[in-house]
């Protein structure tokens, strides 16, 4: 494959949203059959509308209208192609969710969405805020639910979606996230990755939240607790092993997202340690199940526990 | 083998080709009266089918299927071929009446497995990954216009002159989504697209006005950019005539999408249906009813033909 996925070391933030476009944008130049569709995303002088321009059949924008965005996408992935369609999370996991439900995953077609402002990174309220994709993906057969955690991270999974013969859901933040990985490393769809070995307790966390698991992981440390972090990138389908190694290995695991705590990884991971029977104390950190104010992610995450300060008070509570 | 002009009214043809081809109009309305009472045995049989639906959409499902498609058993999957999506999938009994008829599949198939769980190939609703000849799983109401422009672009990108004919229900265009999607289409000139909706002048609870009042299709489908054609949709020969005129897909000369209004009634061809289309949005035959039945479909067959 002549696609350069390029891992990227240079710096400590990275821009979640512009990676991913511009890596799809990448593939479409080199994989005839990849397809990018945005929803009215699609600014003036930039390489998107470069790219608009250049290919008029598969770099399309939908315009503000993610039901026919979606379908189309599915009518593109009938013939053969395998478009990614990009916009605001909520607009394609609840309102576009029809589409989503009986084009993309009744149909069984490998079309990628991208949510973008996951979480409640958006900065814009409720409205472009989505805290229940997690729970409403997981329950739609033949769904795939991804969450980076970094702009690398989805580099890599670009890369391994091109032979993901499914549809899958992926949910960036908004943009300009700290990286998580320095190091070049393996990703696999569905296979969880130990960032940090500990004995004392576990943070399963996805999306940011991982970024944020490991500065509260390195905090404790200092007070002498072993805390290991996994990154749960891949939320169906669940890694079972490691949670149900996590389970054996600490006994205590604190799940961390940005996402309601009803229905989400937290709500995932109560379910496979019930379900395999395996003994373990679980804490959920994230959303409580309400709609958040006004406020970008460093002003909310305080409020919610669940900033690199937040999780570790969370942990010392849970382990005294 | 393959279609080589996808788009045309009159696909050039391989030899050896599977491609059903009937093209006189007197055997076409007679393949009409047939799958009317195929549908009929069906709704014996089965109990409980959508018939109303399938009925009124009946004539143009075989004007396509049996003339203008290039419809190939043989060769489902070829790249070429032009492109129908059922988007009032409460239909699928009618496509599956056609696939028995073109050899896909027996009678005591489907008639045997319709919507049981055991069967799971013939659901009240297509499924692709089901039935053989179907393209798209619908069932959602306002898909199938989205999906076409998907197939499209797809077309144009390959530079494939194919048509993708798309049937709705006229219920069905309050859905929004269709609005997005016609909406889309003009503005692309996705030309290949050829949506046809069965005016059946009913939707499972109303009549046309009755309720959500319905603007005037035709105007409507051009005041967003696209061609207009209106229909007698039980008039076989209208229906031909219609079909055959409409202009090759030419994508260095880009013209609109194209709407076929298609005036029916829901029920087509059986007077006590017509008459009360609400009770038979779905329904059941019992045996003696059956026998009635298919005498009305008799009269009403040789009616038409004497027409043309």
């Amino acid at each position: 494959m002549a696609v350069q996925f390029t891992f990227n070391t240079s710096g400590m933030m990275m821009d979640a949203k512009g990676t991913i476009t511009g890596t799809i944008l990448d593939m479409v130049e080199e994989l005839p059959h990849v397809v990018y569709i945005n929803g009215d995303g699609t600014g003036s002088g930039n390489r998107v509308r470069a790219a608009f321009d250049k290919y008029p059949d598969r770099v399309l924008d939908a315009g503000i209208a993610e039901a026919n965005m979606v379908s189309m996408a599915a009518g593109m992935a009938l013939r053969g192609y395998m478009p990614f369609a990009q916009t605001f999370g909520p607009f394609l996991s609840v309102r576009a969710l029809d589409q989503v439900h009986n084009d993309l995953a009744y149909n069984d077609l490998p079309v990628r969405l991208i949510g973008t402002h996951g979480g409640i990174t958006s900065g814009y309220g409720p409205t472009h805020n989505t805290i229940v994709e997690f729970g409403i993906m997981n329950s739609i057969p033949n769904m795939t639910m991804i969450a980076p955690c970094d702009a690398n991270q989805c580099i890599k999974f670009l890369e391994a979606s091109l032979d993901w013969p499914q549809p899958i859901y992926i949910r960036i933040p908004r943009g300009e996230e700290p990286l998580v990985y320095t190091e070049d490393y393996k990703y696999e769809i569905g296979k969880a990755i130990t960032v940090r070995p500990g004995s004392d307790l576990t943070l399963i966390a996805t999306g940011s939240g991982v970024y944020n698991s490991l500065q509260a992981a390195k905090q404790l440390a200092e007070d002498g607790m072993s805390v290991a972090v996994i990154d749960m990138h891949t939320i169906k389908p669940i890694d079972r092993e490691a949670i149900i190694n996590a389970a054996r290995t600490t006994g205590n695991i604190i799940t961390v997202e940005d996402h309601n705590v009803l229905g989400g990884l937290g709500s995932i991971v109560a379910d496979v340690l019930m379900e395999a029977g395996v003994p373990a104390r679980l804490k959920k950190i994230g959303i409580p199940d309400k709609f958040v104010p006004f406020g970008y992610p460093d002003e909310l995450y305080p409020v919610y526990g669940f900033d690199g300060p937040g999780i570790a008070a969370t942990a010392r509570q849970f382990m005294q | 083998m393959t279609t080589t002009q996808g788009a045309n009214a009159d696909p050039v043809v391989d030899d050896g080709s599977t491609v059903v081809r009937i093209n006189s109009v007197p055997e076409l309305i007679e393949k009409a009266g047939f799958i009317r009472k195929q549908l009929a045995l069906g709704t014996h049989r089965i109990g409980g089918v959508h018939i109303g639906g399938p009925l009124s959409a009946t004539d143009m499902a075989v004007a396509l299927y049996y003339k203008h498609l290039g419809f190939d058993p043989a060769n489902l999957d070829d790249p070429y071929r032009n492109t129908f999506i059922l988007s009032k999938g409460h239909n699928g009994i009618l496509l599956y009446t056609i696939f028995c008829d073109l050899g896909l599949y027996d009678w005591d198939e489907l008639l045997d497995t319709y919507n049981t769980v055991e069967g799971n190939t013939f659901g009240a609703h297509p499924n692709r990954l089901h039935v053989k000849g179907i393209e798209v799983s619908t069932g959602s109401l306002g898909h199938g216009l989205s999906l076409a422009c998907g197939v499209a672009h797809a077309n144009r990108d390959k530079q494939i002159p194919a048509r993708v004919y798309v049937m709705l229900g006229d219920g069905e265009m309050e859905e929004g989504s269709n609005w997005e999607a016609i909406m889309y289409a003009a503005s692309k000139k996705l030309d290949g697209i050829v949506a046809i909706v069965d005016f059946n002048h009913f939707s499972a609870s109303f009549a046309a006005g009755e309720n959500i009042v319905w603007p005037n299709m035709a105007e409507t489908f051009r005041s967003f950019g696209w061609d207009a054609i209106e229909v007698d949709g039980t008039d076989m020969q209208a229906i031909d005539e219609v079909l055959s005129s409409l202009p090759p897909v030419d994508y260095a000369n880009p013209g609109k999408p194209i709407a076929i209004i298609s005036s029916t009634t829901k029920g087509q061809g059986i007077d006590y249906m017509e008459a009360a289309p609400g009770a038979w949005h779905i329904g059941g035959l019992s045996k003696e009813k059956l026998e009635e039945t298919y005498e009305i479909i008799d009269a009403y067959t040789a009616r038409k033909l004497a027409e043309v």
